[in-house]
Formats: C-alpha cells, structure tokens, sequence
C-alpha cells in the first residue's frame, strides 16, 4: 500500500508479547537496554508487560502490520525514523551487534527463536488487513440496506452481466489486491468507451465479482492493457454491428500456475481462470468503459462469448512457437494476446492422413468464415486441436509452413468472389479487370493459429474475426506482470 | 459476513452530462454546414445528394471524413467542425 506507515521512534525498538516465553526469558535484557539506550517497546498482547518498563499499546498491531514484524521479540535499530537492521528472536551475538552493547543476557542461552507475531497470525490476518488496508480504497461504498438482498441490488444498479457476481466487499477487494505489487491506486488502462480511467483497485472490485482468485489478477490487468490500446481498438470492437469481442489467449508457465485450461474443452465454461478472467475483464468494459448491449455496444446479435472468452494455449504438446512470440513477447514469458473474434465454429474433418490433405480441408472450411465471397481485410483464428496437428507435426510443417498453405488454397480467382459473381450481390469490391487475379481470403498475417484442445477428436475451430489493421482491430501481446 | 453490506462500486462512478441541444438555426442562408463522412461504404454517396440540397438552400458546405469508422472521430476534426461550422451533419451508410 502506498499510505504512510506509522514511523517507529529513533533509538532501539522491540516488539514482544506476553504470551511468549522468549519474549519472558529477554526481559531481563531489555530493562539492562532501557536502562542503557533509548528503547521502545511496543507490546502486541498486554501493554503491562513487561513491567515497569513502560511498554506501549501495540494491541492494534497497526505497527506490527506496517513494519511487517513477523515474530517476537523483534529488536530493530532506527536512526531519524528510518529502518537500519532487526533481530528476530534472541541471538546474544545479534543482540550485541545491533545495539552495539556486549555481554547481554549473560545468563540467558546463546540463543532461543521468537514466536510468531499477532500481526501474522492467520486467524486475525484477514481482519488485519482489511482495518490496515481497507481505509486506503477509494472507491465509493455503496450501502446496501439490511433488507435489500445484495444480488438484486447489484443487478439493479447494472453492474453484472446478467449472472450473479460476488459481492465486492471490502474485505474481498483487499484480499484481491493481494493478488498484485501494484498500489490500488495506480492507474492501469483508460477504458473506451467512455474513456474512464481504471485504477488497479477498480480492476480488483470488477475481478471480485467475476469471482477471480487473487492470483488472477495481474492476467485480467494484463488483458485490459492490452485491450485499452489504440492498435486494439476496443471502442470499434464493442460498438460494431459484427458482434466481436476480446478473445484472451494466454501463453507462459502462469498457464500452469492458475490451473488455466489448455486441453479437454478448452473453450467450455467449467475452468475458474478460464471462466473469471475473460469476464472480469467484460465486467471492466462495461462498468468502467461504460459499455452495454443497446448503449455503444451495438452488436445486432452479439455471442455468448461476450461474457468473457479466456482461455490457455497448450504449449507443451504444440509443435509450434506460442502465440505470444508472434506479438511481440518471446516464448516462456507470460503474456496475454488479445483478438477481437465472433463465436466460435466447429471444422470437422476425419479422414485427411497427411498435411496437404489437412490444409485444404481446413482452408476449405474457412473460405464460410464471414462469407464466402468476403475476405482480405478480415481475420480468423484457428484453434488447432492435437489430432489435426499430428498430421503437421509428423510432416514436419513449421507454423508459417501451413499457415503459407492454408493462404494459398483459399486463393480465388476474382471473378468468383466480386460483387455481383454468382448472383449474389455481396461480394469483395474489386474492379473488372481483377477477375482472374488470384483474390486471398485471408492474408497471412490475420491468420491466427493457436494449439489447445483435447487429445481426442479429430477437429480444429474456428473464431471469425473483425477488420484488421490501422482502420480495425489488430491483435496485442502484453507482458503480464506482478 | 456482516461486511457484505457495504460494497465497492464498480463503476467509473461518472454521471452523464445531460446538454441542452444546441438552438436549430433559422435559416441556412450564409450558413456553414459541415458533412462528416464516417468512411463507411457509400457514405459519400448520401452526402452528395445532401450537399445539393443544402447549397439549394444557400449553405455554405464544409466536406470533412473519418479516418476510419471504426474509432472515434480524431479530437482535431471535431474541433474543426465546431469552430467553422454552425451546423453539422454525421452520415451513416452501407
């Protein structure tokens, strides 16, 4: 936190309680100190001990907390109100180095472990943190009345999503800051629509309430960074007619740390990264960028998926390089990438054995992406499961090797794909004499290729995307930090 | 949990500004009109007609377009419409 802690007096300080018998056996050495030096002595349990000696009041252990005493007895040097060094426990040697004093304690052992400090004690932990940590939010409490249920006072307001969110409290909200090194009041993104800057504390109140861990949190801030970009554009995703929405693939060893799911139905809901981090950041969208269905989010049908799509790249069983290292952050780091894509679509093909046969089944799917006659300027991404890949693998194609392929079998002549060809009035906006050039559908930088799905199930997916570069939405890597 | 009835909001804790609409004009006579083309397909093609009849109507008209329709109007061509124009015109199309 980024509040100022109490200051400790100059001089020698100690932090005891009574309860503890090494904090018993030193008190011997602290009245030899106090009758000597300049000492403090900040008791955590009973102010009168030890007696005589004028102990002051630590029982609300705002000290002990700030100063993060984590045992007793705890003998600190402070010179002009700043920290020099600390002893924890009793250790003559220790002793007499920091105060600069020999023969203390002569009658006591060489040396005896403290105990462990209130201020630490897991039971009064929570309570702690919240009294120590809670008045620093700035975020406006909202009184909910005692017979108001707080569910349909959070719907009410138009908060959620829809579903039931956890109740930010305040308690929750310090415990989710936990999660980061970050000061709640740090600004992380500043939020389009409207334009609203999102402190860390915000993202922690919205995170609570899509029922994320803590440790989540540096992966949600992570993802609204990389959203709240100009090269993202989240204010043409959100308002689009299309119905696009950030979908959040995450590479790096954090995958494994979170539990995120890269395998058997990684795109279902049921895993709690997965679900919570990809809509605690809908939930940032709508409540801080203001972003609603009917508002600026003009989506004619919207998908599911605007609840938050999140989920890990399996890139233990890829045979290719993360996603990530294709945006800019180098593979074994922890990123997010951030696409703005449709729902998603099934690609079936049981039957191909070798990677020709694979590619063109595979472009010949994606040709239906948007429309048949529609292509260039829009993105995809294919979400490759292990079985589909095993043909790659066992052909040895790199990742540019069939995305290069797949580009080339979808390749149409003109005449097919204009205005107008077919029949069909919509099309791609091309001049007559461009009826026998070769037309791509997709060009090879807006074709997305990530690795994840179960073992079983010989199918690959597809997530249709928005307009791409500088005039649309372009896909970004950010770094996830602490 | 006792707490639970206080809880932090979400929100940019932002209230909407409401502005009075600006006062419709008399009379097009010397006006400057401005038209704002948001760059979707065929914007171009209502603008065109509009401007017809706005100059019929002895406007004075300013042509101006997004960059793309997919983001907001850059800060200095709303600020340029605003300064030269009395009125504005924003045209969707496909």
């Amino acid at each position: 936190m980024a509040e100022p802690r109490p200051a400790l007096p100059s001089g020698l300080v100690v932090f005891v309680k009574r309860e503890c018998p090494t904090c018993e056996l030193v008190v011997p050495v602290l009245a030899e100190l106090s009758a000597r030096t300049r000492l403090t002595i900040y008791c955590q349990d009973d102010p009168g001990f030890p007696e005589g000696l004028g102990a002051l009041d630590e029982t609300a252990l705002e000290r002990s907390w700030h100063h993060q005493i984590e045992a007793v007895p705890t003998l600190i040097r402070v010179e002009d109100g700043v920290e020099q060094e600390r002893a924890l426990g009793w250790h003559r040697g220790d002793w007499e180095g920091l105060t600069g004093i020999s023969g203390l304690g002569k009658e006591l052992p060489d040396w005896r472990p403290g105990c462990g400090s209130l201020s630490v004690d897991p039971t009064r932990e929570p309570e702690l943190r919240l009294r120590m940590e809670g008045e620093g939010l700035r975020a406006r409490r909202v009184e909910v009345a005692a017979l108001e249920d707080e569910q349909e006072a959070m719907f009410e307001r138009g908060w959620t999503d829809g579903l039931p969110v956890v109740p930010p409290t305040r308690q929750r909200v310090v415990n989710m800051l936990q999660g980061t090194t970050r000061a709640p009041d740090e600004i992380v993104a500043v939020v389009p629509p409207d334009m609203a800057e999102c402190s860390v504390e915000k993202v922690a109140i919205n995170a609570v309430m899509a029922g994320c861990k803590p440790d989540y949190l540096p992966v949600v801030m992570a993802a609204l960074e990389a959203v709240c970009t100009d090269e993202f554009n989240m204010h043409g995703v959100q308002a689009t007619t299309m119905g696009v929405s950030p979908v959040i693939v995450v590479n790096g060893p954090i995958r494994r740390a979170l539990g995120m799911n890269s395998g058997v139905g990684v795109l279902s809901p049921g895993n709690r990264a997965n679900s919570t981090i990809g809509r605690a950041l809908m939930l940032i969208v709508r409540n801080l960028g203001g972003s609603k269905p009917g508002g600026v989010d003009r989506s004619t049908f919207g998908h599911p998926g605007k609840l938050g799509v999140c989920f890990a790249e399996d890139e233990e069983g890829s045979p290719w390089t993360p996603l990530c290292s294709e945006h800019g952050i180098e593979a074994g780091k922890n990123a997010v990438t951030l696409y703005g894509g449709e729902g998603q679509r099934l690609i079936i093909d049981q039957l191909s054995r070798d990677a020709e046969s694979l590619a063109r089944s595979l472009a010949s799917a994606l040709l239906a992406v948007h429309h048949p006659k529609m292509g260039v300027g829009l993105a995809v991404m294919l979400v490759i499961g292990p079985e589909h890949a095993s043909r790659f693998r066992e052909a040895g194609w790199s990742k540019d090797q069939l995305r290069g392929a797949l580009v080339q079998e979808m390749m149409r002549p003109g005449h097919e794909v204009m205005r107008g060809a077919g029949g069909i009035p919509e099309g791609m906006p091309l001049p007559e004499q461009a009826k026998d050039a070769q037309i791509p559908k997709f060009l090879p930088h807006n074709l997305h290729i990530v690795y994840a799905g179960s073992g079983a199930g010989l199918f690959s997916v597809a997530i249709g995307g928005w307009l791409t570069g500088a005039e649309g939405s372009q896909v970004v890597s950010k770094e996830i930090g602490t | 949990m006792s707490e639970a009835q206080v809880l932090l909001d979400p929100t940019s804790e932002r209230k909407e500004e409401k502005r009075p609409r600006a006062p419709r004009l008399p009379d097009l006579e010397g006006r400057t009109v401005g038209l704002l083309d948001i760059s979707k397909p065929r914007g171009d093609v209502f603008l065109d007609r509009l401007a017809e009849g706005l100059a019929a109507r002895g406007a004075q008209v300013e042509r101006y377009k997004k960059p793309t329709f997919t983001k907001p109007a850059p800060i200095d061509l709303r600020h340029e419409i605003a300064v030269k124009c009395d009125a504005a015109v924003e045209a969707l199309a496909d």
